[in-house]
């Protein structure tokens, strides 16, 4: 048989005496001339005789995928209950077939995993899971550093605090302001529509004041912080845990929660209530564009029903969620920053966990204190 | 200086090492050898106290491997595990503002000294990340003599290195042993490195998980019957 493709490479099947064959390649055998007419090289090798001689005697050239299908091919010869030799090789055709067939094989250390059944995977994947977050382990850690800094002050890396705020509030103001200006701007817009029927007017700057104090604001600026900072927090201690910076931390003696989580923590609670008083402010003037320019009202009658609408309480209770949800947002991503194992993927791993889990975490601490002022009546 | 009696360690359910016996004496130059995955570098975490044994015990210096209060050894990572927000200078620095009492001057001068004596004198404002292989691991030395310990451990301290920096870190080793009488525990295979600076050594076996070999490099190299000691220290290519 003569591969078409490439004439340099040519194979044919010798039938001998007393059940005996040959194969006798000739040419260069390269993997990517021989790949698509290897088929019909295993058809040659597949009529059943006692003993199949792979002939490369007049072989020049094997490269190493090619030495792979051959020794592949002699297997299943064997397998099938016949005798396979390769014959004939000499020179770097040798040296090839010595260094694919006859290298010893390197004892694994770790035990090839088993197959498991779906039920088993399922319940050891979140068996893994479980262990690997260390949840528990940090709130328990958390709860001793925590206890330890109240004790000692200076224990704590107060000294990146100022530049953390900046990071997670300076920086991040221009999108908070855009984000909630057309927050305030879309409510106001969803609810002009409405009102305009029933010449209520007026009432958007309640809606709007309130809806955005209360709930819109907090809530839209810290989903903004969490996908901000949160993900630059949990790759910033991920990378840090896979360049052994926390184990360097730890052999100088200092407390990696002292020095790298309560600074995040503190900076974050700190930022997200001024974050969210400036969204508030940009919200309700993006009510107040709509209302102008929708609603025929002026800015005087607008700012005076809001400023009757909203009240202090309404502006502070928004504010104080975000405290929880600033401390919320940096102690997760701080955790799965720090729980971060095995190079890059872990730490992309650890970030998308970290903002997944801050964002439900917001929406949870959000839902008890919606329960809480609406039992104290506020 | 560091005694270990009967030291298991692992990870999970999983046994890396098993049932370890040695003793560093002070003053000594230690080498820890193994091919790869033999568990030089759980060893090395277990003796500097971020592993914690599943048995047996660890001793520094009668003590077991500090967990909190300052540092009684400096330490240097494979990859140097520099604070990379922070310049040569603040890395340094930073053991330093922790646990001394000293001002802001006499901070700036020691550091400058450390950084001198790896030879990063001019790089003190330079971020770890414009600077090379190399002279992080230098900079990770300078951070890890910054108070001064008494015993050094090293981690794979040539490894990746061109021949003429390694041969100046064995160097800096040797100068520090001779001159200060430092204790250092080098995690290595690099055959050069083992030969010119260790004294005593322990070989590890990923396959036992066990110590197959211990004494001094040079008689292990020529005296011993054990196949895989003597692959380990005569490494010979088949296609040679």
């Amino acid at each position: 048989m003569t591969d078409a493709h490439d004439p340099g490479f040519h194979v044919e099947r010798v039938d001998l005496r007393d059940g005996r064959a040959a194969l006798r390649f000739s040419g260069q055998l390269r993997f990517r001339q021989c790949f698509a007419s290897w088929q019909s090289v295993r058809r040659l090798a597949r009529p059943p005789a006692v003993h199949l001689a792979f002939d490369l005697s007049a072989v020049d050239t094997l490269d190493g995928a090619a030495t792979a299908l051959l020794l592949e091919l002699r297997d299943e010869v064997v397998a099938a209950g016949a005798e396979a030799e390769i014959v004939g090789a000499h020179g770097g055709v040798r040296a090839m077939l010595e260094l694919y067939g006859l290298h010893p094989p390197r004892p694994s250390l770790q035990a090839p995993a088993a197959r498991i059944g779906i039920l088993d995977q399922i319940g050891r994947e979140t068996l893994g899971m479980l262990s690997e977050n260390h949840g528990l382990d940090f709130i328990g850690d958390v709860a001793v550093a925590g206890a330890k800094a109240a004790r000692a002050p200076g224990s704590v890396n107060w000294g990146d605090v100022p530049r953390l705020m900046e990071r997670a509030g300076a920086d991040g103001l221009p999108i908070v302001l855009v984000i909630n200006f057309l927050v305030g701007l879309v409510t106001a817009f969803q609810a002009a529509v409405q009102l305009k029927q029933f010449g209520a007017n007026i009432f958007v700057a309640d809606l709007v004041g309130l809806s955005v104090t209360r709930e819109l604001a907090p809530l839209m600026t810290a989903i903004i912080v969490a996908g901000r900072s949160g993900a630059a927090f949990s790759a910033e201690l991920g990378t840090m845990r896979v360049s052994e910076e926390i184990d360097a931390l730890r052999t100088l003696g200092l407390d990696p929660y002292g020095f790298l989580v309560f600074p995040r923590v503190i900076a974050l609670a700190l930022v997200l209530p001024l974050l969210t008083i400036l969204a508030d402010v940009v919200s309700i003037a993006g009510g107040l564009l709509v209302a102008m320019l929708g609603l025929d009202l002026t800015a005087n009658a607008y700012l005076l029903q809001t400023q009757k609408a909203v009240g202090l309480w309404d502006v502070f209770s928004g504010c104080l969620k975000t405290v929880f949800f600033g401390l919320s947002v940096a102690l997760i991503a701080c955790q799965r920053g720090l729980a971060a194992r095995g190079g890059a993927e872990g730490v992309g791993r650890a970030t998308t966990s970290a903002v997944v889990t801050s964002l439900f975490a917001i929406v949870v601490v959000d839902a008890i204190f919606t329960v809480l002022f609406n039992a104290f009546g506020r | 200086m560091i005694e270990v009696e009967h030291l298991t360690v692992g990870y999970g359910d999983t046994v890396v090492l098993e049932d370890l016996d040695f003793t560093v004496p002070r003053g000594d130059v230690f080498a820890i050898l193994g091919g790869s995955g033999s568990g030089k570098s759980t060893l090395l975490r277990a003796l500097i106290g971020l592993e914690e044994p599943m048995r047996g015990t660890v001793r520094i210096a009668g003590a077991p491997p500090a967990r909190e209060g300052p540092p009684r050894y400096g330490v240097l990572f494979q990859s140097g595990a520099l604070f990379g927000s922070m310049t040569l200078a603040e890395n340094v620095a930073l053991p330093l503002a922790k646990w001394t009492s000293l001002d802001r001057d006499a901070i700036d001068t020691i550091v400058r000294s450390k950084l001198r004596l790896v030879g990063l004198e001019g790089f003190e404002n330079h971020l770890p990340a414009a600077i090379s292989g190399g002279m992080k691991k230098r900079a990770g030395i300078a951070r890890a003599l910054a108070l001064d310990p008494p015993l050094l451990f090293l981690d794979e301290p040539s490894a990746g290195l061109d021949p003429v920096t390694a041969a100046e870190l064995d160097d800096l080793i040797l100068t520090l042993n001779a001159s200060l009488g430092m204790t250092t525990v080098v995690v290595t295979h690099e055959l050069r490195s083992i030969f010119t600076i260790a004294r005593h050594c322990i070989m590890l076996d990923g396959r036992t998980r066990r110590i197959i070999a211990r004494g001094e490099p040079a008689a292990l190299r020529d005296g011993s019957d054990d196949p895989r000691v003597r692959a380990f220290f005569n490494p010979r290519p088949r296609a040679a």
